[in-house]
């Protein structure tokens, strides 16, 4: 039997969810649209946290950051978790090959002896900074509000708990799978003198209440210079040395920090346009974390980089950064 | 004894599978149900790679198993040759 | 130097929780604020047992994997017109409470493995928990991506996440999860990972996802089952968080006892929903509520807590009424929908002759004996034009918020009412299990968001209900709400299949 089914009788009865409607007007949705908007519980919490009686589940006042609506903080990338996924698949795939090639040539045996000890004494010990990045996105993905960027954060946290993990894999490559090297690098995560005051920087961010500012001392502020210093600068200088081969293994760290930096320069710009109130915060959280890290990076840049100047290269693209942004005038 | 299960979806790997699963564990059930099947079986059930591999004819991360297990029941033990499923009374 | 090889579990170590260290400058309290004030005892993180060892790599590999097959199935789903091919267009009423009740608390499980994952000490279950959270944001994205097929073609599904928030039923699932969310991190393990998770969600899952294929749906089948091969590794955190809380102190048991109990009560209630649709909602039927509930609760259950004896863990208080209630619960949820037809978001109906044969087959102690004829005199009464629909508003269980429709179980004529006092006021309970939870905490029950206590105080925006329905809930009334006889979604079905109005 066959059913003539006439397609005028098949028009959709409407174009998308009613709360995607309302801000978007009667049009097809994307699918980033459905997956994000209004997705958080709003109003009628049936019970006060016993963690936090002071706030409500969901709560606006977990941040002194004010916006008349938290879904203006739109992923430029627009990802949801489908293609949040599939494009670290993506480059997942590169690095494993990367990886490989590294592990199948044995480079690891054709470093210099100098460049595998500043590859411990300097490189390895990031995860744990990455590992702080993660627990300090998680408090802006738990603690935030409105999924547009809360899932952003999520997704971040996630990311970096895979570079502290690359991280890791590099100094699994260096000895043969036996972890002592990362055992050593935590040894100078721990001990060194030079690393301390950038240890203690760490501990004390997973401190601070505000998840904003937890946000922009850790994504804007920490993670701006940590990339100049450790992946461009050091990077320099170990191809210097004769470590060209490591750049195949900080690959992934490059690619993921472009695609985050045009996430989180599109969030602040939002913000700090929102209210002179936002932005004047933002440059004052800046202002003091910029501080306290360019001093806690002073004793690992003197002691891993040659060139006097490290911090105030670093320094200038975080002003750059901040200058685009709009925080600071 | 209390009885361990597993299901898996009801798609081409799964196949290969619950055959290499059956030929590891000769008393387990299998019980077909409309998208899935269910292995079940006394006390403890185990999916080897190793014999996965020989039933699909290449290689096969032990892992690969979570893209079609639906749910399971009892204690897990995984690493990179076997996942078993016990429990303890 | 030949160095020793790490083994798979060694490399998951130092892949994870190896990231962390011992703080010397900050104080690690102020990090992890919120480990100590249920009075649970962890006096080793390392004794944590990583349930599974996923690394990020591979995560992102084999989830890429799935979501690739998922997303091809949606776009062929909706290419085709894949809503054609369910069953009846009664089917869809299922779903629609899926996406309204359920949905939303994919996404609070996202928020509140977000939370533990920020706030446990041990960096391994933190990374346990995280990969949860991320999953759980995944359920809540692909359901609403399935769903939002059936959204340009049937009523009810519009405004999912408003209506969640309000909605007086609804309000059943999402205190659910307000108060798992609410609790310390603990006992939100243990209420999610374990007593849900674990205990329970199989029987969300399983048996409706295969109904769902059963009834031609293959968008709703393919998410549920893909949502269910993450389902397997939170279902492993769940039995290892259980596992790590009884061995780390003896104090710790009768502390997990107590939440045990509570959480498996709050479940079965919830359940209750799932019952119905299982029963009465889906028209071609895989098994019945009471068949689901012996297979995945009385036997998988029991066989786990057989495991959880040697812990001096024991069965679920109340455990001996919900053998009782198996035979009961789904009829008179259903009824009290069906009653309530008017002011729900999905369409409601009297089973079919066949349907009710099948349930007088499954349930052969009680259906004839006390549901079918009810049924009988709804229809008579529907045959002459007076389809019944309750006046006024039902009374809500402050603990489980469902109206006050079940009976008492060894007397299923006799509608079941429990009550406490509490520092001058009484509360009103449908059972001995939500009483005993109102008592355990009655600070943290007062606070329910009672939806009919509100509408009757005024805080939802009018003192009529059909005020409330337009304007507060913002439903479409007689598109959303009533009997599926006469409504637009049957009609349109019956055009699209070329049948006239029947």
């Amino acid at each position: 039997m066959t059913i003539e089914i006439k397609t005028a009788t098949l028009q959709p009865i409407r174009n998308t969810f009613a709360n995607i409607e309302r801000r978007f007007g009667d049009k097809l949705a994307s699918r980033y649209q459905e997956a994000t908007y209004d997705l958080q519980g709003e109003v009628n919490f049936h019970y006060r946290p016993l963690w936090q009686p002071q706030h409500e589940l969901n709560d606006k006042s977990r941040t002194q950051i004010k916006m008349a609506d938290w879904y203006d903080l739109k992923d430029p990338r627009q990802f949801y978790y489908g293609t949040y996924v599939q494009q670290r698949a993506k480059h997942q795939e590169a690095t494993e090959t990367n990886y490989s090639f590294f592990d199948k040539r044995g480079l690891a045996e054709h470093l210099p002896e100098e460049v595998k000890s500043h590859l411990i004494t300097y490189l390895i010990p990031l995860r744990h900074v990455e590992h702080t990045a993660n627990l300090n996105n998680m408090y802006g993905c738990a603690f935030g509000y409105g999924t547009a960027i809360t899932q952003a954060l999520l997704y971040n946290a996630m990311d970096r708990l895979g570079n502290a993990q690359y991280l890791s894999r590099i100094g699994l490559l260096l000895d043969g799978n036996s972890s002592e090297s990362l055992a050593t690098a935590k040894q100078e995560w721990i001990k060194n003198p030079a690393w301390q005051d950038m240890r203690a920087l760490c501990e004390e961010m997973t401190t601070v209440e505000d998840w904003f500012e937890v946000f922009i001392a850790q994504d804007l502020v920490v993670d701006t210079l940590i990339f100049n210093i450790f992946y461009e600068q050091l990077d320099e200088k170990l191809a210097a040395m004769g470590g060209r081969d490591v750049a195949l293994l900080t690959e992934f760290m490059h690619v993921w920090s472009k695609d985050s930096s045009r996430w989180l320069d599109s969030v602040l710009k939002t913000v700090a346009s929102e209210s002179e109130d936002n932005r004047a915060l933002l440059e004052s959280w800046v202002k003091q974390w910029r501080q306290k890290t360019l001093e806690a990076l002073k004793p690992i840049a003197a002691a891993m980089l040659d060139n006097s100047d490290a911090l105030d290269v670093a320094d200038a693209q975080l002003e750059t950064r901040l200058n685009k942004i709009g925080i600071t005038r | 004894m209390s009885k361990v299960y597993l299901a898996l979806q009801d798609n081409d790997d799964s196949r290969y599978i619950v055959e290499a699963i059956v030929d590891d564990n000769p008393t387990a059930t299998v019980i077909n149900q409309p998208a899935m099947i269910r292995i079940e079986n006394d006390g403890q059930l185990v999916v080897r790679r190793a014999s996965v591999e020989e039933k699909i004819g290449r290689d096969w991360d032990m892992q690969e198993l979570h893209l079609s297990l639906i749910t399971l029941g009892g204690n897990v033990d995984e690493d990179e040759d076997q996942l078993s499923l016990n429990w303890n009374t | 130097m030949v160095a020793k090889k790490l083994n798979l579990k060694e490399k998951y170590r130092a892949l994870t929780r190896d990231l962390d260290w011992d703080y010397d400058y900050a104080d690690r309290k102020k990090a992890f604020p919120y480990e100590e004030f249920e009075g649970i005892k962890i006096t080793d993180w390392s004794k944590w047992e990583d349930p599974f060892r996923l690394t990020m790599d591979s995560y992102w590999k084999y989830q890429a994997e799935k979501e690739k097959k998922l997303y091809a199935i949606f776009d062929a789903f909706s290419q085709n017109n894949g809503h054609l091919n369910v069953t009846d267009a009664r089917y869809v009423n299922a779903i629609k409470l899926f996406l309204t009740g359920v949905s939303p608390l994919e996404y609070q499980a996202f928020q509140g493995y977000a939370h533990v994952g920020r706030q446990f000490g041990g960096a391994g279950a933190r990374v346990a928990c995280q990969m949860q959270s991320i999953d759980e944001l995944r359920h809540v994205q692909t359901q609403i991506h399935a769903m939002s097929h059936y959204n340009k073609f049937f009523d009810g599904f519009q405004d999912w996440t408003h209506m969640h928030d309000r909605v007086w039923y609804l309000s059943v699932p999402k205190s659910f999860f307000d108060d798992a969310r609410s609790a310390g991190p603990f006992e939100f393990l243990v209420a999610i990972s374990f007593s849900f998770e674990y205990v329970l969600t199989n029987l969300l899952f399983v048996p409706f996802m295969s109904g769902a294929a059963h009834n031609g749906d293959m968008a709703t089948c393919t998410f549920g089952f893909s949502a269910q091969s993450d389902e397997a590794r939170h279902m492993t955190l769940g039995l290892e968080i259980i596992k790590f809380l009884l061995e780390q102190h003896e104090d710790n048991v009768p502390i997990v006892q107590k939440w045990i109990d509570k959480w498996f009560w709050r479940g079965t209630r919830l359940l209750a929903l799932v019952g119905m649709m299982m029963d009465y909602m889906l028209p071609n039927k895989v098994m019945s509520w009471k068949e689901a509930w012996e297979v995945y609760f009385e036997d998988a259950g029991g066989a786990l807590f057989k495991d959880l004896a040697r812990y001096g863990i024991r069965m679920p208080k109340f455990v001996e009424t919900t053998a009782k209630e198996k035979e009961h619960i789904s009829h008179q949820a259903w009824w009290i929908f069906y009653t309530h037809g008017h002011a729900a978001g999905f369409h409601t109906w009297i089973p079919s002759a066949e349907e009710m044969d099948w349930l007088s087959e499954k349930y052969p102690d009680t259906f004839d004996k006390y549901y079918r004829p009810r049924w009988e005199l709804a229809k008579e009464m529907e045959d002459r034009g007076e389809r019944f629909y309750t006046n006024g508003l039902p009374q809500l269980c402050t603990t489980c918020q469902i109206p006050m429709g079940f009976t008492e179980m060894d007397n299923p004529t006799q509608i079941s009412y429990r009550s406490s006092d509490f520092e001058g006021e009484k509360y009103h309970f449908c059972s001995d299990g939500c009483k005993h939870i109102f008592d355990e905490e009655p600070e943290k029950y007062v606070q329910s968001w009672l939806p009919v206590h509100q509408i009757y105080q005024g805080n939802c925006g009018g003192a009529d209900v059909e005020t409330v329905l337009r304007e507060y809930y913002k439903m479409n009334l007689g598109e959303d709400n009533m009997d599926f006889k006469g409504s637009p979604d049957e009609k349109r079905w019956n055009e699209w299949k070329g049948k006239g109005v029947a």
